[in-house]
């Protein structure tokens, strides 16, 4: 079974970072690519950014174990994670999927799959940076633990 | 036996805690709901905290009933909210 490259940083990155980073010959037809970025409009309209803390042992090991898990379920040759840690401006780059397959299906199933797993359990919690300096944690949204159960 | 579980606490409950990690002392093999009780009776701190509060035993996420051996890694924290 190939191996996923999981990277948790502070640095950040973007498309070509994440595609550069799939180990896949010319087998693979498809690549889906996704970058979650910091949006403008949180829990609070004065946000300025986000601060992300982690649980560094146990989020490498779910996102390991979520990727083995899409290599058994879906037909996809590459997965590549990253996620971003430390304070983020808005409109930059937190998270990031690439995945490549034969076939476009999978590549996009595999994605939306890997993405909602990690919003349910992958060990980060967010603060909202604001603009009168408060920093503000973020509560887990019903709509990604419904997502979770939808798989 | 008597023996010591490393303790860890990430995000809003570590800052509740005023603390990331801790050594407790405990009797083990103990259930996670138990060491939560003995946790609360020695730490304050502990007690007052308000669920929804998630737990893995190294690593993995553990539900009341699962057992702590000695050197086992606790970690406390709520509701993950990354990505």
């Amino acid at each position: 079974m190939p191996t996923p490259i999981v990277r948790i940083q502070h640095d950040s990155f973007d498309v070509q970072t994440l595609e550069s980073l799939l180990t896949c010959s010319a087998s693979c037809g498809a690549v889906v690519s996704f970058v979650g970025r910091v949006r403008d409009h949180g829990d609070r309209p004065d946000v300025i950014g986000l601060r992300l803390e982690h649980y560094p042992a146990m989020t490498e090991k779910i996102l390991r174990s979520h990727a083995q898990s899409a290599f058994e379920r879906f037909e996809v040759e590459s997965i590549v994670l990253i996620h971003r840690i430390g304070e983020l401006l808005l409109g930059e780059p937190i998270v990031g999927v690439a995945v490549a397959s034969a076939h476009r299906q999978a590549a996009f199933d595999t994605a939306q799959f890997l993405m909602d797993f990690l919003k349910f359990d992958a060990p980060f919690w967010k603060q909202e940076l604001t603009a009168s300096g408060q920093a503000i944690w973020v509560e887990q949204k019903e709509t990604d633990r419904k997502r979770r159960q939808q798989w | 036996m008597t023996s010591t579980v490393n303790i860890l606490f990430f995000a809003r409950l570590r800052e509740k805690m005023g603390a990331q990690q801790l050594t407790f002392e405990i009797d083990t093999p103990v259930s996670l709901a138990d060491l939560k009780e003995r946790l609360g009776e020695t730490h304050p701190a502990f007690a007052e905290l308000r669920p929804p509060i998630m737990a893995a035993i190294n690593q993995d996420f553990a539900p009341d009933e699962a057992m702590v051996q000695s050197g086992d890694e606790v970690a406390f924290f709520p509701p993950v909210t990354g990505g």
